[in-house]
């Protein structure tokens, strides 16, 4: 085969692009080729073949936090279930409460008051830099499970219970007006949010109006003394925990020691990083802009939501995701404390069955299937905050 | 035309032999862990026993668990001390007359069956449960129980918990383990009792728990319970229910397809709950061999070959019996009434006194 150009291919620095690409793909299915046939010889030799069979088989074992109804003879993939929904819930209380502390504490450490500013500062430091699963076995094993027993429980006004078995809190129970409430308060909130943009453009645009916090709060009021003149009727009714026998407690929201040491841990270890992410963002923004929205009299109040904090999410959400993703998957050191999570059901369902490696794929494919979520809601948000170039 | 247009699908094409070559070549894995509990049950009757490898290396390598007080557990000065270790001690002591002559390998549950399979340790006596899979599909050999547990439950003397049914909305710290969980769970469901189960991945952290009125009650193998009520803050305050959940025979086991090495390991193992039938103890052997009784000294080795037809010397009752002591001694010295323990014989007495331990005869 002759060259028609005169350069022979090995010269061709289009082959060698094209062929490094090829020796790329070889590679890779190379060693994926080994790996697969790796794990069929050595299931073949166990007497055992991949298979996801044994999900339809009854679990055969109980769980102690059940979202979703469950009994014993269920089966394996019930229980996964349970398992995945108990994720779901701590992720889903952790990440805004995460949020909302780190957003605190970054604040924090940016105030001109200095002893606020040094226990920020200690805060972050001291949970930021050490393992979060000693932080859970302090919370679980040093905090929560040596409150008092329920006999001789820890009452807090509201009530709030404390006990090693349960921290029981006043919940909302929804009544027969909470629909009606609910849509008034939807209605309100969007109406209320328009009149404030329109009373703040208004402010920024001619210097007059003014008073935007007032008035959207006027309207959501309106809505809401709506509801109760329809209604006539509180939007719900406070279902306040009680004890019973002395030795349970009934009636509000009462978490597990377990969650509540879970929740606690990932949520101030998350804030922690959380904190330094909104501090960086808000430093970010160059010393000038908050000069220049000072000059043209915004109030401090203003300054930051008008000038300072849209450009600072820019540098915020993209780190606040991978923090958001953190959570999600640090939540697996739930095994540690006994909190039911999907780890904890995939370890008690391999146990059982033997089946490691479908257990192990599908536990890898739970938290795969989270964190791209996580990240599409957070990639759709980010694309909302950036610069809009016209 | 292009040259290497061409030689573009050739280079795939070359790709795809090799990644399906990859594929059906790949070798099997060596490290033993995997391939051995599948190898074994085709494992040729080499003519070399796994006797002859001790005989030959002058000491027993025994496989135990080293952290279970009572049965296998180092002591502060390094030490073995536990039923377990006695029963290693007594296979050694039958083999070369020196119970010393034993070294001992912790191992996890995990590791235990591959350690016997690739023949990193001799024997495992490591609280074991015989179950039909572990003899087949895992190619263990089991040779006789030495000790019967079961699952129980402990709880708090002043809980008011008596049985089971009791635990209706109550809590029970449990260890994830291999059924644990689901025995609980059976048992429960059949007593239609709805209870809380607290699992937790490390044994410290469920009796952690349970130390903290985490939970009403803690479930486990009951020789596991005993253990570790010793350790709990206040051992007297903790009682174990006489409910059992589950059989446990703890066996000791050795690789399948040996038959004169598992002999070996079963007749010392027997002749222990032999002498103690017989009354013969490291007390009074110096009595007992000078004994007229046909049985006791075909038993002993003065009379017959028993001894020889195991590979063994024909003494090696004898041996097991001055160094280590029959079955009741080995019992009472690691789980006795003099020790903490203080676990009652149980179904672990012999059976002319109502228990299961029971030797064939030695002629």
């Amino acid at each position: 085969m002759k060259q028609t150009g005169g350069t022979p291919f090995w010269r061709d620095v289009r082959f060698w692009r094209v062929a490094g690409q090829v020796a790329a793909v070889v590679l890779v299915v190379l060693v994926a080729a080994y790996l697969y046939g790796n794990l069929q010889h050595n299931l073949q030799q166990k007497g055992l073949g991949l298979g996801f069979g044994f999900l339809r088989l009854a679990a055969s074992f109980d769980i102690k936090e059940l979202p979703i109804p469950y009994r014993p003879s269920d089966s394996y993939g019930r229980a996964f279930l349970v398992g995945l929904t108990n994720t779901a819930r701590i992720v889903l209380a952790g990440i805004p409460l995460a949020t909302l502390l780190g957003i605190l504490i970054g604040v924090a450490r940016l105030s001109s008051n200095w002893l606020v500013r040094q226990l920020s500062l200690l805060y972050v430091e001291v949970l930021r830099n050490t393992p979060l699963l000693l932080q859970l076995f302090f919370w679980y094993f040093g905090v929560i499970i040596r409150l008092p027993r329920i006999q001789s429980r820890l009452e807090l006004p509201g009530p709030v219970y404390l006990s090693n078995r349960a921290v029981a809190v006043p919940w909302p129970a929804s009544t027969e007006a909470t629909g009606a409430w609910l849509v008034a308060a939807a209605l309100g909130l969007v109406a209320a949010f328009t009149v404030w943009r329109r009373r703040t453009r208004l402010m920024v645009e001619r210097g007059g109006g003014g008073q935007p916090g007032l008035a959207a709060l006027a309207t959501l009021g309106l809505a809401l003394g709506g509801a109760w003149a329809l209604t006539g009727a509180a939007p719900f009714a406070w279902n306040l925990p009680r004890v019973a026998d002395g030795i349970r407690f009934e009636g509000g929201a009462r978490l597990s020691p377990e969650f509540a040491a879970l929740l606690m841990g990932l949520v101030l270890y998350t804030a922690a990083f959380i904190a330094e992410i909104v501090r960086g963002g808000v430093l970010a923004v160059s010393r000038g802009q908050w000069e220049a929205a000072r000059a043209v009299g915004l109030r401090p109040f203003l300054v930051l939501r008008l000038v300072v904090f849209p450009q600072a999410l820019r540098v915020i959400v993209p780190p606040l995701t991978s923090q958001y993703l953190n959570l999600a998957k640090n939540s697996s050191l739930a095994v540690a404390i006994a909190y039911p999570d999907v780890v904890s059901v995939g370890t008690t369902t391999y146990n059982q069955t033997g089946r490691a490696v479908e257990v192990v794929i599908l536990l890898m494919a739970t938290y795969l299937s989270i964190s791209l979520f996580t990240s599409l809601v957070m990639n759709v948000y980010n694309r909302s905050v950036q610069l809009v170039e016209r | 035309m292009r040259g290497w247009k061409v030689l573009l699908p050739l280079l795939v094409l070359t790709a795809i032999v090799l990644a399906a070559c990859g594929q059906q070549a790949a070798p099997p894995p060596q490290t033993g862990q995997e391939a051995a509990p599948a190898a074994s049950p085709t494992a040729p009757q080499t003519a070399q026993s796994r006797l002859d490898i001790v005989l030959a290396r002058g000491r027993l390598i025994c496989g135990v668990n080293g952290g279970l007080p009572g049965f296998s557990y180092v002591e502060p000065d390094g030490r073995y001390s536990g039923l377990d270790a006695d029963f290693c001690r007594a296979i050694a002591a039958a083999l070369f007359d020196d119970p010393n002559a034993v070294e001992f390998r912790n191992l996890t549950a995990a590791e235990r069956f591959a350690a016997v399979q690739n023949g990193e340790v001799d024997v495992l006596i490591r609280n074991t449960t015989w179950t039909v899979s572990r003899d087949t599909s895992v190619g263990m050999e089991f040779a006789p129980t030495i000790f019967y547990d079961g699952q129980g439950m402990m709880v708090r003397k002043d809980s008011g918990i008596t049985r089971l049914e009791d635990f209706q909305g109550k809590s029970v710290c449990v260890q994830t383990g291999t059924t644990t969980e689901l025995n609980l769970a059976d048992w429960m469901r059949r007593l239609n009792v709805a209870y809380e189960p607290v699992v937790y991945d490390s044994i410290d952290a469920t009796y952690e728990a349970y130390a903290a009125e985490r939970c009403d009650g803690v479930t486990s193998d009951r020789s596991q319970l005993m253990a570790r009520r010793t350790v709990l803050p206040n051992p007297d305050e903790h009682v174990i229910l006489d409910v059992v959940m589950s059989k446990e025979p703890l066996t000791p086991a050795v690789a399948q397809g040996d038959a004169r090495w598992f002999d070996v390991v079963k007749w010392v193992v027997f002749a222990t709950m032999e002498a103690e039938e017989l009354g013969v103890s490291s007390r009074n052997i110096g009595q007992m061999l000078a004994s007229d009784d046909p049985q006791i000294k075909r038993f002993l080795g003065r009379e017959g070959d028993l001894g020889t037809g195991l590979g063994l010397t024909n003494d090696f009752v004898a041996r097991i019996i001055r160094h280590v002591g029959n079955y009741g001694e080995i019992y009472d010295r690691n789980l006795g009434p003099d020790t903490p323990f203080k676990l009652d014989r149980g179904p672990n007495d012999l059976w002319t006194r109502g228990g299961l331990i029971y030797s064939p005869p030695f002629r």
